[in-house]
């Protein structure tokens, strides 16, 4: 048994840990901020300040924290079947045909509710197709899941770039954009949900496919912890040999999961087509897809998890814009080298602490009569 | 020394757990053994003397309070059961790991072995379980792999190629240095490792579990071999949890349990069930007590069944037999004769290439798909022969592994969802009835030991009640506490009038449960034996041997050879 597998208390685990490796970050990043000539205390506050402190600042961390809950649930599902989704930035992108198809299609006849229910389709089946190529690839042919969907991102790219060109462009215009969408095309806004019931919140880009992402949060933890295809995906991801041994169709497992997967992905243009935008866009998706990795990472790829490393990226993501706007010495680049850093501590080495902490823990327990 | 085993059996008899201050009473009854053996002190200084060695792994102490002393050119048994801390110890020895504290004194002087190269340079050489050569080069090159001499080989080889002639003609100790070792018997394979140890110089030789993949012959030759390192003035340190190799071939024998060492005995003085006992702490029944089958009728049926691996290689070579209702069939062979992927096709986790397979007199599709629900529909049951790596996923807890395999029955919940209360309470019942230990439902499979592993995976293919059951070593890595049990179940199971296709490479175990034996070799069962065929007959089966009517008592050595010389 070595340290690396040693328990400690679950709150050890999910609590301390994170929180560590989260100081860890910010001491390293308050370094670099010492060294441009600038108080890290102050970075700190207009970085809190700027995502937490008012409430236009919250609402764009949580339409922010939408965007990330979706694409981490999508690489933490193919994670439990022991595959690297790296594809959530194209399947979120192609998503957004499904979206911007079912709003173009409908917005002008019947209001959103109407609509949104084929947009939230759109996207689900979009996303899933786009994963499901790949998918195919690796359980028939063999194909490594991490190359193809690294290519099919950058598939996604010239087909949506031809697709806004081509096809979505307005006559007459110069931007490669839809039209936008009408009232019946667009998702309400928090502000406006709260609006009808007399609660004044100043307006943000959020909006209600945030209630989408959390509804998905329970979808994913029982999908994974108490069906029985959530079952096969765990048992495939842990231990392939004991899927064949089980029975189990890992073709079909490999397809399914990577379908969830990308209809999870595909979303986050819920949140950005049809609720923030109302329009299709190029190049909407920006990193997300990306950023997802690390946030299942984070997030231990548990519904839970992700939540609260989505709300943290979203931190990071508007607090960092804010804080680039009050401190002009601290660039949108070092904004980037602090997310940078912290994923280096969640992510790539977050059992930096972890022996340490083993040996606090079991110091204080000797129980012998255990198998070595 | 008689007396110093006396004063210990009282705390070993039902006593698990040492404690501390019995555990000085041990130590002290080593150190007494110690200079029992080594009569004229200044002339005779052990090889080896480990003094207070401890090394725990987070909570788990692996090594606890060791004291070991060795003498110069003497074969030194070290035997316990898994996780008992013998191979910690010995990577302690080899440089591997570090121990926390205790002294380690090599000829009489304290050493410090931070890492193998000082083991090495000190004469400890070690013959791993699985063989650390590299398969596609020569003997030769993996002799001088490490100690090439320079950055030119020709020198080194050239040195390399005399210095092995020598090696093999004091030792016996043949083998053609240009042979590629992938096409080497594992006998020979064992063999390069050896002549690697003392190509390097080791007057000490640490030999891990050395058996597990040899013939009956072949040990037998492998232990004339260490016979003869000895008589040369070599040191052997040999692991194992064969009682058997340890009172035919060793000249002392320490005892290790639970990470502590229990005691060290003359094997001369010593029996194999007095051993036992000492290595589990308590009275240990070694014989299976069963009556005679009576076969009903027939199970599973398998005729000129045919597999071919990924590499294009035939593993199994049109193999036929059939298993009777009330029976157990054993497998025997040496491991990598074909067993493991006769087993895995039968039971549904490879195809075959050919052959037709029939349970209850049906015939299941075996060449197009590879399905083991559809088997364990037909009422088959699987236990694998590697629980680690199919038969539990260790990292699921107990409740989770209880329905693997069994994952669609309609008592673990109607459509999407699993209902986890049905599991639960199915898990806790068959963990009280095959005595899973601890019987947490809740607890990760990698927490619990061994042997409850074993019962576990046991627990869920047996209480299926299936028509025939397949076990594959069902008591690798087990305790011997447990193999008991595990037998017991075994031969109620026959009696409760199923099928069971035993698969074992411990021909004790074949020997001791089947109806019937038959022997594999190369892919092809070599031939069909009662359950009282002897051991030198069915170990000249294994070897390839298939008309064994002149059964003579020398026929077991040149037998080796052999294979060897193919």
């Amino acid at each position: 048994m070595s340290a690396q597998n040693a328990k400690l208390p679950r709150w050890v685990d999910y609590g301390l840990i994170p929180l560590l490796n989260l100081t860890a970050a910010l001491l390293v990043s308050g370094l670099v901020v010492l060294l441009i000539g600038e108080n890290p205390l102050e970075a700190v506050y207009w970085l809190v300040q700027g995502s937490l402190g008012y409430s236009e600042g919250v609402g764009f961390t949580l339409y922010y924290t939408t965007n990330f809950i979706f694409t981490g649930l999508a690489v933490a599902v193919a994670a439990h079947a022991g595959m690297f989704n790296i594809g959530g930035e194209g399947q979120a992108y192609v998503g957004g045909l499904g979206v911007t198809l079912a709003c173009l299609a409908l917005d002008h006849y019947v209001p959103w509710y109407v609509t949104f229910p084929f947009a939230l389709l759109g996207a689900v089946l979009f996303g899933a197709a786009w994963a499901a190529i790949p998918a195919y690839l690796q359980a028939k042919r063999g194909s490594h899941i991490v190359i193809t969907t690294i290519m099919f991102n950058f598939i996604s790219y010239s087909l949506m770039a031809y697709l806004l060109v081509e096809v979505f462009k307005q006559p007459g215009s110069m931007q490669p954009e839809s039209r936008t969408f009408l009232e019946g095309g667009r998702l309400p806004f928090i502000h406006d949900v709260a609006g009808w019931f007399g609660i004044k919140m100043a307006s943000s880009p959020l909006n209600l496919s945030f209630v989408v992402a959390l509804l998905a949060c329970v979808f994913v933890w029982a999908l994974i912890w108490r069906t029985r295809l959530g079952y096969a995906i765990r048992t495939f991801g842990t231990n392939p040999d004991a899927a064949v041994y089980a029975g189990m169709n890992l073709s079909r497992i490999i397809i399914i999961t990577m379908m969830i997967s990308g209809g999870l992905a595909g979303l986050m243009a819920l949140n950005e087509v049809m609720g923030a935008q109302n329009r299709l866009l190029l190049d909407y998706v920006t990193g997300y897809g990306f950023v997802g990795i690390a946030v299942a990472l984070m997030g231990r790829s548990h519904p839970v998890g992700i939540i609260m490393a989505s709300i943290l990226f979203g931190m990071l993501y508007q607090g960092g814009a804010e804080l680039a706007f009050e401190m002009p010495k601290i660039t949108r680049d070092m904004i980037i080298s602090i997310q940078g850093l912290v994923i280096l501590f969640a992510g790539a080495m977050e059992h930096m602490f972890r022996p340490a902490l083993v040996r606090i823990f079991t110091s204080r327990s000797d129980d012998l009569g255990q198998e070595a | 020394m008689r007396g110093g085993w006396n004063r210990r059996e009282g705390l070993i008899n039902g006593d698990f757990i040492l404690h501390l201050d019995e555990q000085a009473t041990a130590r002290g009854g080593d150190g007494s053994g110690a200079n029992g053996s080594g009569t004229g002190q200044s002339a005779d200084v052990p090889a080896i003397r480990l003094v207070g060695i401890e090394k725990r792994f987070g909570p788990v102490f692996a090594n606890r309070n060791i004291d070991l002393t060795v003498a110069k050119g003497s074969i030194h048994g070290i035997i316990g059961e898994n996780g008992a801390g013998k191979s910690t110890l010995m990577s302690i020895l080899y440089g591997f790991y570090q121990a926390d504290s205790g002294d380690i004194y090599v000829n009489g002087k304290r050493q410090k072995i931070p890492d193998s190269q000082k083991a090495i340079a000190i004469g400890i050489g070690m013959v791993h379980q699985h063989f650390m050569l590299v398969e596609n080069f020569s003997v030769l090159e993996n002799v001088v792999l490490g100690v090439e001499g320079g950055a030119l080989l020709g020198k080194g080889m050239d040195k390399a190629r005399s210095e092995l002639k020598r090696l093999a003609e004091e030792y016996d100790l043949r083998i053609d240095p240009e042979a590629i070792v992938e096409e080497l018997p594992v006998g020979l394979q064992q063999r390069v490792e050896i002549l690697k140890a003392l190509y390097r110089g080791a007057d000490i030789l640490i030999l891990d579990e050395p058996t597990g993949v040899l013939t009956p012959a072949e040990a037998d030759h492998l232990f004339r071999i260490l016979g003869q390192l000895r008589d040369q003035g070599k040191t052997i340190l040999l692991i194992t949890h064969k009682l058997r190799e340890i009172m035919a071939i060793t000249d002392r024998v320490s005892v290790m349990r639970r990470g502590e060492m229990v005691g060290s005995v003359h094997t001369a003085e010593t029996s194999v069930e007095q051993l036992a006992e000492m290595m589990v702490g308590r009275h240990v029944l070694l014989n299976v007590e069963k009556t005679e089958s009576k076969p009903g009728d027939e199970i599973l049926s398998v005729e000129h069944l045919t597999v071919i691996d990924k590499r294009g290689v035939k593993r199994v070579k049109d193999v036929s037999f059939s298993v009777h209702a009330g029976e157990i069939v054993g497998i025997a062979g040496v491991s990598g004769n074909g067993q493991s992927e006769l087993m895995e096709a039968v039971a549904g986790m490879i195809t075959a290439s050919n052959g037709t397979v029939r349970i209850n007199g049906e015939a299941v599709d075996v060449t197009s798909k590879a399905d083991a629900l559809e088997r364990r529909h037909r009422g088959m049951a699987h236990v694998p022969e590697d629980r680690h790596r199919t038969g539990l996923v260790t990292k699921f807890p107990a409740r989770e592994n209880m329905i693997l395999g069994y994952q669609d029955q309609k008592k673990y919940g109607q459509g999407t969802f699993l209902d986890l209360g049905a599991i639960l309470k199915e898990t806790e019942e068959f963990m009280v009835d095959f005595d899973v230990r601890p019987p947490d439902p809740n607890l990760k499979a990698a927490n619990f030991s061994g042997g409850n592993q074993q019962k576990l995976v046991l627990a869920r293919e047996m209480e299926r009640n299936p028509d025939i059951l397949i076990v594959g070593q069902p008591t690798r890595g087990v305790d011997i506490g447990a193999i008991e049990f595990i037998h017991k179940r075994l031969i109620e199971m026959r009696d409760a009038g199923k099928a069971i296709l035993l698969v074992s490479v411990e021909l004790d175990e074949i020997r001791s449960l089947s109806d019937r034996i038959l022997v594999m070799f190369d892919g092809t069962i070599v031939g069909e034996r009662p359950a009282g065929a002897s051991e030198q007959e069915l170990g000249l089966m294994m070897a390839g041997i298939a008309d064994t009517s002149g059964v003579a008592d020398k026929a077991a050595t040149p037998s080796a050879d052999t294979v060897g010389a193919e």
